[in-house]
């Protein structure tokens, strides 16, 4: 009955999506149409109908009820309650179900709170939503349904991947999920200005808290996603360029070109076919990921749900959405006039430098994902791995890391290179110094060495936009800009030291046998067989070492699930202030050594504490945003609002 | 930006639908193939995972006669699934030899006792070494062994009756 009620909830909001498409297209002749004032209130209840419909998911998985398909297939009744849980949408159906979900939710609250674009504008938004929605509920209903029963309930569940048997990654998709559902909104708002031709500071700054938080759910989302990839897979690597974390880098890329533009547009009123093209982009990448992640199109680690028939689906739908946004972006950005003109040492001119790089980044990332499907269509594979991604990518990112340190300090329009020259000439004159040491110093690649560099004249340059002023009044919208900029300058040093520094040792102990790997002396104490819930697993026991410091206990594992079957090596971490030591056990060889494998990576884990800098400048970024919003109500006339706004950017 | 400009990401996009669409239509494989095939399977000696049936050591897989290597445990459900059409292709005279993943003696025997036992002999992989060092990474899993413990052929996951004759070639070819 509960699957039932599900299934007839998210029919019933569907319905709803047709309802808001229709009267949002009659509202544009008819603004004061009986249909056009249906428009928010379906938006709304679609939102609750689509949240009641994933919420009866949960408590299927929670209850384990086994006479429902999806159930049966990705739970058992052993697991921990959590991972019951994420098993609702550790899978293809149950994450297109919070796909929805959340996308239902979105529309339902523009619907209910905004209140600042243009009613047509509004109600084209709403419309351009619901056509998406339409075609996700299609791709549900038709083709994924979540609550399909099974004719003879199952015995027992067929289990969930162990590999997603891990608390960081029961969290990391729907994470992802709420950043690429907030750019299907930042999309909607770009079609719905295309379709009344409303395009100014209004509509960025309606925009812009979506962009944010969208962008916020991104990062932590990759922040997390790449450290489950360090500890979980038991490679030591924490970025392998591989398609499926391509397909939630490429949108974030997107995001953050968007949302700097966005603020050119919201302050500046300039900028306005770029912004309305990085909104459709943005989105695009969100939909090309779960294209390329779901219709198996692509060969990777951790793709799932191969499937070409659904591949086929989503490849409508992207035609449909993408192609037909691209299509009225063609048609319509002519029309939407320019706006303000700047030079090029201004602001405008350092984030329009940004938004070039990053699309640049974009454009890399995006053919190196999609180059082994170009080749292979003419019979060759290929892998495109690091050797291309690493120093491709650098080109570009390091000139936009430089430009990001002396950016914030140009003022808006015109401005003169010679105003910012000391704050410049100090950051480089730091970034030199440091270059030069470290090449005096060591035979480091010189990619790392640069890094280090560079990220260390990043984080003097993110806190000089506070050089002079008063702390206590500087917005909040600023200090989330220099805590962002200042968390990207932290996470470069981590990757360049963890690429410059790390040390390897692959060795075959006997137990009792001690290893020497950086600063660390380990011992191999023991090796036992342990037991979890649905696990047994090989456990070696170490003790190390840092120096003269104590001995501390590891226990890496390589642990054997039985439902579904399948081996998983649990690394552990031994992590300090300036580093960690990563340990995985393999197998015995036949002389009866174990095989032991031991990393020392200098200031690895500066690269996710950077990651949760970058989304906590964010976060800021956004309640001084919201903070503004507020007063800007009270805020009379235009000039007083631009002066607001550009007094934060 | 002149008009023209414009069109470009449409133009883009649509190349890369074109693409796409182009690619869902070709046949993929399903499986990542293990890279062992066409190689020799690594030394190995195991001891017999029960009584009844004697252990698994590399020299009965090079006695000279094609075999299917079979890997299993008592605990795994699909290996039950499996256990009739591994009686079936016994039957019709291929030779069976398996490999116990991480089990007891006593399930062992009482997991053959009630699904059948086809296997000439049994070696237990305490460990999973034999299993990881002939690139099987779960079970079941079933492998085309021929005379000279080459590996010629790996079927992924349960044996169903539709594999029972492709298996039975495979084990022929591997026998020429």
């Amino acid at each position: 009955m509960i699957a039932e009620l599900g299934l007839a909830a998210l029919w019933i909001a569907a319905a709803l999506a047709v309802l808001q498409l229709v009267g949002g297209a009659v509202a544009q002749r008819d603004p004061e149409s009986d249909l056009a004032k249906l428009v928010r209130p379906a938006a709304i209840i679609q939102g609750v109908l689509a949240a009641f419909s994933f919420v009866m998911l949960l408590y299927l998985f929670a209850v384990t009820d086994l006479s429902v398909k999806l159930v049966a297939t990705n739970s058992h009744s052993d697991k921990p309650m959590i991972f019951k849980l994420a098993g609702a949408w550790g899978n293809h159906e149950g994450s297109m179900l919070l796909w929805i979900t959340v996308m239902a939710m979105a529309g339902g609250l523009i619907g209910l709170v905004e209140r600042r674009l243009p009613e047509k504008t509004m109600m084209a938004t709403l419309a351009a939503q619901a056509f998406v929605a339409m075609g996700f509920y299609a791709f549900i209903l038709l083709s994924s349904n979540p609550f399909e029963r099974l004719p003879q309930p199952a015995i027992e569940g067929m289990g969930l991947n162990p590999l997603l048997q891990d608390i960081g990654l029961a969290f990391h998709p729907p994470t992802l999920y709420f950043g690429y559902v907030g750019l299907s909104v930042a999309f909607s708002f770009a079609v719905g200005a295309l379709l009344t031709r409303k395009v100014g500071p209004d509509f960025a700054r309606a925009m812009r808290p979506w962009v944010l938080g969208a962008w916020i759910f991104l990062t932590l989302g990759i922040t997390a996603g790449s450290y489950w990839a360090y500890y979980e897979l038991g490679w030591g690597g924490w970025w392998f360029w591989d398609p499926v974390e391509n397909a939630s880098l490429m949108p974030w890329l997107a995001a953050t070109a968007l949302l700097h533009s966005v603020s050119v547009l919201a302050a500046r009123d300039a900028l306005r076919a770029w912004t309305i093209m990085l909104g459709v982009v943005a989105f695009s990448m969100s939909m090309l990921g779960t294209f390329l992640v779901r219709s198996g199109i692509l060969t990777s680690v951790h793709a799932f749900a191969v499937d070409p028939e659904r591949g086929s689906f989503i490849l409508v739908l992207l035609a449909l959405y993408i192609g037909g946004a691209l299509l009225l972006f063609a048609l319509r950005a002519g029309t939407v006039a320019e706006g303000e003109r700047f030079a090029i040492a201004s602001r405008e001119g350092a984030l329009v430098f940004n938004n070039v790089m990053l699309s640049a980044i974009l454009g890399i990332v995006l053919l190196g994902t999609l180059y082994p499907l170009l080749t292979e269509a003419f019979d060759v594979r290929v892998s495109v791995g690091p050797p291309y991604f690493n120093p491709v990518g650098a080109i570009f990112v390091i000139p936009m890391l430089m430009v990001m340190a002396v950016g914030p300090l140009l003022r808006w329009r015109n401005d003169n290179f010679h105003r910012v020259k000391l704050p410049m000439a100090m950051v480089a004159g730091i970034m030199l110094a440091v270059l030069a040491l470290v090449l005096v110093l060591g035979s480091y690649g010189w990619l790392p060495m640069l890094g280090l560099a560079v990220s260390i004249g990043l984080a003097i340059g993110s806190f000089l936009p506070l050089r002079g002023r008063n702390l206590l009044r500087v917005p909040t919208a600023t200090w989330g800009m220099v805590i962002a900029h200042f968390g990207i300058a932290v996470a470069l040093f981590g990757m360049a030291s963890e690429s410059a520094f790390s040390e390897e040792r692959l060795a075959a102990v006997e137990v009792g046998d001690s290893t020497q790997v950086g600063p660390w002396t380990v011992v191999l104490d023991q090796v036992a067989p342990v037991a979890g819930p649905n696990w047994t697993a090989i456990e070696g026991r170490l003790s190390a070492q840092y120096g003269d410091g104590a001995a501390i206990d590891l226990r890496p594992q390589s642990r054997n699930f039985w439902a579904p079957p399948q081996e998983t090596t649990e690394s552990t971490l031994a992590t300090r202030w300036n580093g960690q030591l990563y340990a995985v056990i393999g197998n015995q060889a036949s002389d009866g050594r174990w095989q032991l494998r031991l990393w020392w990576k200098p200031f690895v884990t500066l690269i996710w504490y950077g990651g949760i800098l970058v989304a906590l400048g964010g976060l800021l970024a956004l309640i001084g945003r919201l903070r503004t919003d507020l007063k800007r109500r009270s805020a009379k006339s235009r000039n007083a609002e631009r002066k607001l706004e550009e007094a934060e950017v | 930006m002149t008009r023209w400009t414009f069109w470009i990401p449409l133009g883009l996009f649509a190349a890369f639908c074109g693409l796409a669409a182009y690619q869902l239509t070709q046949p993929k494989d399903e499986f990542i193939a293990s890279t062992m095939i066409g190689k020799p399977v690594p030394d190995f000696a195991l001891r017999p995972a029960h009584d009844e049936r004697p252990g698994l050591t590399i020299a009965n897989l090079r006695d000279g006669k094609p075999k299917l290597l079979n890997i299993w445990a008592s605990w795994c459900v699909p290996c039950i699934a499996e256990a009739p059409y591994l009686e079936a292709l016994r039957a019709q005279g291929a030779e069976v030899v398996g490999v116990a993943i991480r089990d007891r003696p006593a399930d062992v025997s009482r997991f053959l006792a009630t699904y059948g036992n086809p296997y000439s002999r049994i070696g237990a992989d305490d460990l999973s070494e034999v299993q990881l060092s002939i690139g099987s990474s779960g079970v079941p899993e079933t492998f085309v062994v021929d005379g000279n413990g080459i590996i010629t052929y790996q079927h992924i996951g349960d044996v169903r009756a539709e594999h029972v004759p492709m298996l039975l070639q495979a084990l022929a070819e591997a026998g020429q």
